[in-house]
C-alpha cells in the first residue's frame, strides 16, 4: 500500500515538473512566436555555410 | 554564375524586381537600382551573404531613397525617451516595427546586425509581430544611427504617432496558463481514478480514501481557476437577462463539482471529477485554438498609427524635428516627398501634389498652389513644401472625422446562433430533468437528486461549445492561410448572413496606383510618342510620370525651353518640335469643362488628341462581380469623380447602385439606410474615407495591397490579390454553421446514450468517463475533417501554409514596386 502512495507522489511530482516547465515556457514568451526559433536553429555560422556552398 | 537572366528580363539579385537596363552590376550580379546594389555590397563586406542563399531575392526594392534627415527626430530627447523600453549606463533597449520582415533571410540578417555595427549588442526578431528588439551601446551608436542602419539594409523602421508614449499591453497568456493547469489536473485525476473504474477490493478502503481526497484537491484549481472564464461570461450574460452558452456550461460544472464533493464526503462514490476536469480542459483547448490572433495585424488602428511621430518645424531657418502633439497653430512645417501632412494648414512655399487617395478616395493627386488650404492626411509627392499650421493635429479634419460620434460602432452585437441553439438545448434539458425528477419522486424518492444531477452533468452543452470553437478555429486558419484575416470567430457567422455587398472604388475595385490610359485623337508615330515621353519625363507631376510609364521609355534627345506651369502642363522643344502637354485649357487655350482626367497634346501648335486617364479595375474584379451578382445585391460608392461611370455600369449592370463623390459621412449614411431596410451589409473598402462605413457595416473588410500597410479599423483584412476569392470565402463561412450543427447532432447521439443511463439514476463514473472523451474526440475529428474537406473543395488551389513568400505575394510585391515607381 505504501508503495502505491510513493508512486502517486512520484507521478504527480513528475507531472508537476512538466507543468512548471510549461508555465515557464509560456511566461518567457516561447509560445508567442512560432516561426523564428525553428528557423534560427538552421542558421549556420560562417565557416559551415561556406563548406556547404562548396559541396553544392 | 553571371545572372539569373531569363530571356530579356533580368531579376534584381537583391529584390527580384525587373532590371530595366542591365547597367547596375557588381560581382556579376545585376541590380535594379543603386540602392539594392549598395545593400548587397554592404552585406558582402560583412560576410552576410547567406542572406541571399536562404531565400532567392529576399530584399525589398531600394528605388525610393529614404530622406537623409528622416530620423533626425530620434535625436530629440523626449521623443527618444518615449520610444525606448529600457536604458542604463551601458545599453539601451528598443523595439522597432519592421513591416518588411517576411522570410527567414530577414530573420538571419537582422539577428546578425551586430556584424554590421559593433555598437549593436544583440537583435532578436519576433516574426509574428514583425518586430525586432535591439540592444545597443548608446556610447558607440545613437538611436538615430540604429534606425538608419536598419534603413540602409532595407528595413526601414515604421514609427508612428501611435508608438508615442504607449506602453505595450502585456500579451494575455492567462488562457494558456488555465489550459496547462487544467491539462495537468485532468491527466492526474484520470490516472488516480483508474483504480475506481476497475474496482477496488474491500480491504483497500483506505487507499480509496486517499485517491478520492487527491482527486478532490486536484479538482479545486480546475473549478476555481481554470473554469473562471466560463463562469464570468455566463454570469455576465445572465445579468443582461439573456442566456448564452456559458451559463448552462457553468451550471453543469458547478453541479458536477458539488455532487462529486458530496459523494466523496459522504463516502457514497468517487464523483465525476475526471469528466468535469476533462470537459474544462477540452473547452479551454478549443478556446485557445479559436482565439489564435494575428498579432502582426491590427484591426483597431486609428489615425494615430497612420501619422508620423514627428515632423520638421521651421524655426529661424532651421528644420527642427518636433513631436506631433507639440505642434502649435502658427508653426511652419516642412513637408518632404512622401511625407504626410499632419495638420490642416496653408501652403506657404513650394508646390503641393497631394495624394488624398487614402483619405477621400480621389485617385489622382491634387495640385495645390501657394495660399491654398491643405488638409491633414494627404501625402505630398514630389518637391518640398512648407505649410503654416492653422489647426492643431487633434483639431484637424481627419482627427475630427475619426472622433465623430457617428463613427462609433453601435454596440448592438449579433448574437451567435450557438447561443440560441444552446438556449433551446437548456430548456429541453431542464424539461428532461424535471420529468425524471417527477418520475422518481413517485417511484423511488431516494433517486431524485441522483437523476437530476446526472441529467445535468451528462447533457451539458459543452459538445456544442467544443464543436463551435474547433470549427471556428479551423475556418479561421484556412482563411488566414489564404490571406484573409478575420478579427475573431464571430465574423465568420456575420459573413454567412450577408445579403448586400458595398464596394469602395478607388483602392478596392480599382488599384489606387495604376491608371488605365487610352489615347484618343490623331495617330502618333513612334518617334512622336518618344518625344512626348521625353518631355513628360521632365515633370514631376503624377500624370506625367504615369504617361512616361505608359509610353514605356523615353528618348535621349535634349529638351530645350522647358517650362512647367503647376497644375496646368508642360511645354518644351524636343528634337526641333514644339510640344505642349497638359490640360485642355492649357493646350488649346479654350474653356471647356470636362469630366474625368485627360492630358492633351499639341505638336507644333497643332492639337493632336488626348490621353484619357481612368482607374484600372483589378484583373479579378469582373470575375468577382460575376460570382457575387446572382446571390447578393451590390453597390459601389466612390469618393472619386464620375469619370469611370460607364465602365462601372458595364461591369455591374444597371440594377446596382453606383454613387460618386461620396464623402465619408455619405458612405456611412448609405450603409445605415440599407440596414434600416433590414439588409445585412458587408462593406469592402480600403481607406480612411471608408472607416466609418467599415465600422457601421455588419462586416467591414479592409483591402490591403500588403497586409502590413495601414488599414482602417475593420472586422477583417484581405490582401488585394485575394479579392477574387471573396465569394469562396463567404461560402466557406456558410459551411461553418453546417459543420457545427453536424458535429452537434453527433454529440447529441452520445448525449442520448448518456441520458438513458442518467434518467435511470445510475450513471456510473466509468460511463461518464468514457462518453466524455469519446464525444470530444469525435467532434474534433468531424470538425477538422469536414473543415479541411470543405476548404479543399471550395478553394481549388490552396496556397502553401508557410508564412514565406507564397504565390500571391508576387502581386503584392509588384504593387509595392508600382507604388514606388509612381
Amino acid at each position: 500500500m505504501s508503495a502505491i502512495v510513493i508512486l502517486l507522489v512520484a507521478s504527480i511530482s513528475v507531472s508537476a515538473i512538466f507543468l512548471a516547465a510549461f508555465i515557464w515556457s509560456v511566461r518567457s514568451g516561447q509560445l508567442d512566436d512560432d516561426f523564428s526559433p525553428p528557423q534560427r536553429i538552421l542558421f549556420d555560422n560562417q565557416v559551415t555555410t561556406q563548406t556547404n556552398n562548396n559541396q553544392q | 554564375m553571371p545572372t539569373a537572366a531569363t530571356g530579356k528580363q533580368t531579376a534584381c539579385y537583391h529584390c527580384g524586381e525587373n532590371c530595366q537596363e542591365r547597367k547596375i552590376a557588381t560581382d556579376g550580379k545585376y541590380f535594379c537600382c543603386e540602392g539594392c546594389k549598395m545593400v548587397y555590397q554592404l552585406l558582402n563586406q560583412s560576410g552576410l551573404c547567406e542572406y541571399y542563399d536562404l531565400n532567392g531575392q529576399p530584399g525589398t526594392s531600394q528605388r525610393m531613397a529614404v530622406r537623409k534627415d528622416k530620423f533626425a527626430f530620434l535625436e530629440v530627447d523626449h521623443i527618444q525617451r518615449q520610444l525606448i523600453s529600457f536604458t542604463d549606463e551601458k545599453q539601451t533597449h528598443i523595439t522597432f516595427y519592421l513591416p518588411q520582415i517576411h522570410c527567414s533571410s530577414c530573420l538571419y540578417l537582422l539577428e546578425n546586425l551586430h556584424k554590421l555595427h559593433t555598437g549593436v549588442i544583440s537583435a532578436i526578431v519576433n516574426f509574428t509581430r514583425k518586430e525586432v528588439a535591439i540592444v545597443f551601446d548608446h556610447h558607440t551608436i545613437s538611436l538615430r544611427e540604429v534606425a538608419e542602419l536598419l534603413t540602409s539594409i532595407g528595413y526601414e523602421p515604421y514609427i508612428s504617432l501611435n508608438n508615442l508614449g504607449l506602453k505595450k499591453s502585456p500579451v494575455n497568456r492567462q488562457l494558456l496558463y488555465r489550459m496547462g493547469i487544467a491539462g495537468f489536473c485532468f491527466a492526474n485525476i484520470m490516472l488516480i481514478s483508474f483504480p475506481e473504474y476497475l474496482g477496488l477490493e474491500g480491504s483497500e478502503k483506505a487507499l480509496q480514501g486517499i485517491f478520492r481526497t487527491l482527486n478532490f484537491i486536484l479538482a479545486l484549481p480546475v473549478v476555481f481557476y481554470c473554469a473562471v472564464p466560463f463562469f464570468s461570461s455566463g454570469w455576465k450574460a445572465l445579468k443582461h437577462k439573456h442566456l448564452n452558452i456559458d451559463a448552462p456550461i457553468s451550471l453543469a460544472i458547478l453541479i458536477t463539482f458539488c455532487r462529486s464533493v458530496y459523494e466523496v464526503a459522504s463516502g457514497t462514490g468517487g464523483g465525476y471529477f475526471d469528466s468535469m476536469s476533462g470537459i474544462v480542459f477540452f473547452m479551454l483547448v478549443g478556446r485557445v485554438f479559436q482565439d489564435k490572433t494575428y498579432q502582426q495585424l491590427s484591426f483597431e488602428r486609428d489615425f494615430t498609427s497612420y501619422f508620423p511621430v514627428a515632423v520638421s518645424v521651421l524655426k529661424e531657418d532651421k528644420e527642427i524635428p518636433t513631436a506631433l502633439p507639440e505642434i502649435k497653430v502658427g508653426d511652419t512645417l516642412v513637408i518632404h516627398n512622401e511625407e504626410l501632412i499632419p495638420a490642416d494648414g496653408i501652403l506657404t512655399r513650394g508646390k503641393g501634389f497631394i495624394d488624398y487617395s487614402f483619405v477621400t478616395g480621389e485617385s489622382l493627386p491634387v495640385t495645390k498652389e501657394m495660399g491654398e488650404i491643405v488638409y491633414a492626411g494627404g501625402k505630398q509627392t514630389g518637391s518640398v513644401m512648407e505649410i503654416l499650421v492653422v489647426k492643431e493635429v487633434a483639431q484637424s479634419y481627419l482627427a475630427k472625422l475619426w472622433s465623430d460620434n457617428d463613427f462609433k460602432r453601435n454596440e448592438e452585437k449579433n448574437i451567435s446562433f450557438v447561443h440560441l441553439l444552446s438556449r433551446w438545448f437548456t430548456y429541453i434539458l431542464l424539461g428532461i430533468a424535471t420529468s425524471a425528477a417527477v418520475y422518481w419522486s413517485l417511484v423511488d424518492s431516494s433517486k431524485v437528486w441522483n437523476a437530476i444531477t446526472a441529467v445535468l452533468i451528462v447533457a451539458c452543452p459543452c459538445a456544442l461549445l467544443l464543436s463551435n470553437t474547433f470549427t471556428n478555429g479551423v475556418i479561421l486558419r484556412i482563411l488566414g492561410r489564404n490571406k484573409f484575416y478575420l478579427r475573431n470567430a464571430q465574423v465568420i457567422e456575420d459573413m454567412a448572413r450577408i445579403d448586400h455587398i458595398v464596394f469602395d472604388k478607388t483602392g478596392t475595385l480599382a488599384s489606387a496606383h495604376e491608371q488605365q490610359i487610352e489615347y484618343f485623337g490623331k495617330t502618333l508615330s513612334k518617334r512622336q510618342l518618344l518625344q512626348i515621353a521625353t518631355l513628360a519625363a521632365g515633370s514631376n507631376h503624377p500624370l506625367s510620370k504615369a504617361l512616361v510609364k505608359y509610353i514605356g521609355r523615353k528618348g535621349k534627345m535634349p529638351v530645350n525651353d522647358f517650362h512647367e506651369i503647376t497644375g496646368r502642363g508642360v511645354e518644351g522643344i524636343v528634337g526641333d518640335h514644339y510640344i505642349k502637354l497638359g490640360s485642355y485649357h492649357y493646350v488649346t487655350g479654350k474653356e471647356k469643362h470636362l469630366e474625368g482626367t485627360a492630358v492633351y497634346i499639341s505638336y507644333d501648335h497643332e492639337v493632336q488628341g488626348c490621353f484619357q486617364f481612368s482607374n484600372q479595375f483589378r484583373e479579378s474584379v469582373p470575375a468577382l462581380v460575376k460570382n457575387l451578382k446572382p446571390q447578393y445585391s451590390l453597390s459601389v460608392l466612390s469618393g472619386d469623380n464620375a469619370a469611370g461611370k460607364t465602365n462601372l455600369e458595364q461591369l455591374l449592370g444597371h440594377d446596382s447602385v453606383i454613387l460618386f463623390q461620396q464623402k465619408p459621412e455619405d458612405k456611412l449614411r448609405y450603409i445605415q439606410s440599407l440596414q434600416k431596410h433590414g439588409k445585412k451589409v458587408m462593406m469592402v473598402g480600403d481607406g480612411l474615407n471608408d472607416a466609418g462605413a467599415l465600422q457601421q457595416s455588419n462586416v467591414g473588410i479592409a483591402v490591403a495591397e500588403d497586409c502590413n500597410n495601414f488599414t482602417p479599423a475593420s472586422d477583417a483584412i484581405i490582401e488585394a490579390g485575394q479579392l477574387s476569392k471573396l465569394p469562396t470565402f463567404i461560402r466557406l463561412c456558410k459551411v461553418n454553421k453546417r459543420i457545427v450543427i453536424a458535429s452537434f447532432i453527433l454529440s447529441i447521439a452520445y448525449n442520448i446514450v448518456g441520458l438513458s443511463f442518467a434518467v435511470q439514476g445510475d450513471l456510473s463514473p466509468l460511463i461518464a468517463a468514457i462518453l466524455m472523451p469519446a464525444s470530444s474526440l469525435s467532434i474534433l475529428l468531424v470538425t477538422f475533417g469536414s473543415g479541411h474537406l470543405a476548404a479543399r473543395l471550395l478553394i481549388k488551389s490552396p496556397l502553401p501554409a508557410s508564412p514565406g513568400r507564397g504565390r500571391s505575394n508576387t502581386t503584392s510585391r509588384q504593387s509595392r514596386a508600382n507604388t514606388h515607381r509612381m
